[in-house]
């Protein structure tokens, strides 16, 4: 028989590995037929890596472990959501049965995708009413297009944190309530040295500053980012426009952007003992609940607390709102247990004593009604704030997408723009913005 | 029949199908590498810029969707390539000069030859990310110590890896300190060199100038070919150290929660590998990632194309048959 030709050869390989590109396309898929009475090892993989954290979240599952001693859950902590996220679609045997994350701007993917189960049949299976348990925008924001496939794993707040003392200087007798109090505090804040450069700002309002995503500072005006049909509206909405001219008010009154961006480069790492509010570069800041505890360890050096932020001067009457996230849990689409995960997932979402327990432990704002109500919760005022943003009916969270936090992402890329002074005409950029989203949401759909 | 007259004997035919399956043989572990690490995957490429595949749900046909949205929709897409010619033209162009400089120098050292040697090659084994954080530590406009040296001298310091304007210079400094593998294979050449012709450059009354330029130059440009086509390639696939030093830069901690938003400062450090990572593996849209990856491909192969035609031409008439 003659050899056949390198060509035919060639030609044969490359159409076989052509072959197996779509075959390699199967992700693994799990069960929700396990008896959640036998044994069974569960894999949970979480996001805490702070001792104290890991900790609190090993103390919840001896917990979960005791009120069901047949199943077994190996905890793996400090996993990025890019990993789970690569992980789950590789599927395999090491892959985990309970999934959580720190952000909410992934559900949307996770739920569309279907990489995260829907939960709605396992609660109506063990009797969970989801209305009755969580606060509605918590529920939003682990659902996407009417599939819950996230529950609220303890929740975030984002309030203002101000120096006391250097209110106390300024001769400014309570945070401000509004933006133009705001406005005027900052700019009576600020403090410069001989050579006209800063010392202090009363607040950095540029938006790469730590935690001040647009979409955190814009939740302050209750924005609907999209319409009925998942249409992006920001340019048809007077409150995007009402957002942007209140930040660069703040950046005009406090010396400019490029003056607040120089001073801004001067400043250390958010996490570390250089943080610009602890070294007293920045006299408030708006940050989630999480950092009193950061300010309590790190003994700053000056008198703190904390407030819901202002609000726009014609919305006064919402004054207490705040933009709202959190971590969430779920269960991966591949676990062969479902019915066991579940029950971990009950356990750390809906158990009210669990809830309280935990959110105390890594000063963290309950997710469920009953929690939010509870007396056991922690009694420290600087706490207690964000709990009341919470519970604020105008409090709201950015709705899910289905690529995930993108649109953010492209409103942030928007937002550095604006207060670069780089968009001269902001109607037509903010229906450019519109424009990208929506391409962008088309690009992910199918 | 004529075909059967023009056959070969069966004994030939063996003889001949053996020595294929032996060459075959003698090729089939690069045969199999080529299959598995390049063929494959390419072919996987071009498959699914075609497809909406979300690597969790089948592949979906979408014709040229993808291809418009990268093309004419991605507003980062510029950005990036844009960064990234950049850092090929300026960072491989001021590596070669810097690392022949470097080259020269120390071959011309007469005393300490070993210590300069060792001083000039060592920051290129210090792993990337190290270096990026180190580089970023001492130019850290607020805190480091080269704005507090030249803020003393009085001279005006830039932000660095926080101003968009120096952040890709910024990036040309970090690579430019860890020269030492141009500065090894320079050296080398450089040592290659023929005595006898630099002493014949000499009776001719040639000065340091034309020595360079018709004896040294001629002999290492092979060699300067090979840095450029491999210093083109590798920097096309610049990934770490943006990513770092953006990422670094930006002060904003990254929990496990967050996506790294690669680019930082204004996506000045932005390259199109980076572009790729995030669009396949952070928003798994898969085939505006692989889009990417073709026309990064294209231009690579257009560049080192184009750069081996110009190698024919740079090489000594002798030499240009290789």
């Amino acid at each position: 028989m003659p050899f056949p030709r390198m060509r035919t050869f060639l030609s044969v390989a490359l159409a076989g590995a052509g072959l197996l590109v779509p075959g390699c396309a199967h992700p693994s898929v799990g069960s929700d037929r396990d008896d959640p009475a036998k044994p069974v090892t569960l894999r949970f993989w979480h996001g805490w890596s702070n001792a104290g954290e890991v900790k609190a979240i090993e103390d919840s599952v001896a917990r979960f472990e005791k009120l069901h001693p047949n199943i077994t859950v190996k905890v793996i902590g400090n996993v990025t959501d890019e990993t789970v996220n690569q992980v789950l679609r590789a599927g395999g045997d090491e892959a985990p049965d309970v999934v959580s994350s720190f952000t909410t701007n992934n559900v949307g993917q996770y739920c569309s995708s279907g990489m995260w189960a829907d939960l709605d049949p396992f609660m109506r299976k063990t009797g969970v009413d989801k209305e009755k348990v969580f606060p509605k925008t918590f529920l939003e924001y682990t659902s996407y297009e009417g599939r819950q496939c996230a529950l609220p794993l303890l929740a975030d707040a984002y309030g203002l944190y101000y120096n006391k003392d250097a209110f106390k200087e300024a001769g400014i007798a309570r945070p401000p309530r509004t933006m133009s109090e705001l406005r005027r505090a900052a700019v009576k804040l600020t403090r410069r040295t001989g050579d006209g450069s800063y010392e202090r700002v009363g607040i950095m309002p540029n938006f790469r500053f730590y935690e001040n995503s647009p979409d955190r500072l814009f939740a302050q005006w209750g924005p609907a980012y999209f319409d009925r049909q998942g249409k992006a509206r920001l340019a048809e909405d007077p409150r995007t426009k009402e957002f942007f001219a209140t930040q660069r008010a703040l950046i005009r009154a406090q010396g400019g952007y490029a003056a607040l961006e120089r001073f801004r480069a001067t400043f250390g790492d958010e996490m570390s003992s250089q943080n610009a509010f602890l070294t007293q570069k920045v006299a408030m800041h708006m940050d989630g609940e999480w950092r009193g505890l950061m300010l309590k360890d790190q003994k700053a050096k000056f008198g703190w607390g904390t407030a819901p932020m202002p609000v726009p001067d014609d919305r006064a009457d919402t004054y207490g709102r705040g933009c709202l996230t959190g971590t969430v849990a779920g269960i991966a689409h591949s676990s062969r247990h479902q019915n066991a995960a579940w029950e971990l997932v009950r356990f750390l979402t809906v158990n009210t004593d669990q809830v309280v327990r935990f959110a105390n432990a890594i000063h963290n704002v309950p997710s469920t009604k009953a929690a939010l109500k509870s007396p056991e919760l922690d009694t420290d005022p600087t706490f207690r704030t964000f709990l009341d943003i919470a519970r604020n009916p105008y409090s709201t969270a950015i709705p899910p997408s289905v690529n995930g936090g993108q649109y953010i992402v492209t409103l942030r890329d928007f937002a550095y723009d604006v207060e670069a002074g780089k968009v001269p005409d902001l109607d037509r950029g903010l229906r450019g913005l519109d424009a990208q989203i929506d391409a962008d949401n088309l690009q992910s759909q199918n | 029949m004529a075909s059967s007259s023009l056959a070969p004997p069966p004994g030939l035919r063996r003889r001949r199908n053996r020595a294929r399956l032996r060459t075959a043989g003698f090729l089939s572990p690069w045969l199999i590498g080529f299959s598995v690490f390049f063929a494959y995957p390419l072919i996987a490429t071009v498959y699914f810029s075609f497809m909406h595949y979300n690597q969790i749900e089948e592949p979906d046909f979408v014709g040229l969707r993808n291809w418009k949205y990268v093309l004419t929709q991605m507003p980062l897409f510029g950005p990036a390539l844009w960064n990234t010619l950049w850092l090929v033209v300026v960072m491989v162009a001021l590596r070669i000069v810097f690392g022949l400089g470097i080259g020269l120098l120390v071959t011309k050292i007469k005393s300490a030859t070993g210590f300069f040697r060792t001083a000039f090659y060592l920051p290129y084994l210090a792993p990337p990310v190290a270096a990026t954080v180190a580089f970023v530590f001492l130019l850290n406009p607020g805190t480091g110590p080269v704005n507090g040296i030249l803020g003393a001298l009085g001279i005006p310091a830039p932000a660095w890896f926080n101003d968009p304007g120096w952040a890709k210079p910024s990036l040309v400094m970090l690579s430019l300190w860890g020269i030492g593998d141009l500065m090894v294979i320079f050296m080398a050449a450089l040592l290659d060199v023929p005595k006898e012709q630099y002493e014949a450059a000499e009776l001719d009354g040639a000065g340091a100038w034309r020595k360079f330029r018709y004896v040294t130059w001629p002999s290492i440009t092979p060699i300067v070919m090979f840095a450029v086509v491999t210093g083109v390639v590798q920097t096309m696939q610049y990934y770490t150290q943006a990513l770092v030093a953006g990422k670094l830069a930006s002060g904003v901690s990254v929990g496990p929660g967050s996506v790294v938003q690669p680019g930082y400062p204004e996506h000045s450090t932005l390259t199109v590998p980076q572009l790729v990572y995030s669009l396949g593996f952070q928003n798994f849209n898969t085939g505006a990632a692989c889009v990417l990856s073709l026309v990064l491909f294209v231009i690579a192969m257009a560049v080192t194309t184009l750069l081996m035609r110009k190698r024919a031409g740079l090489l000594p008439a002798e030499d240009r048959s290789v």
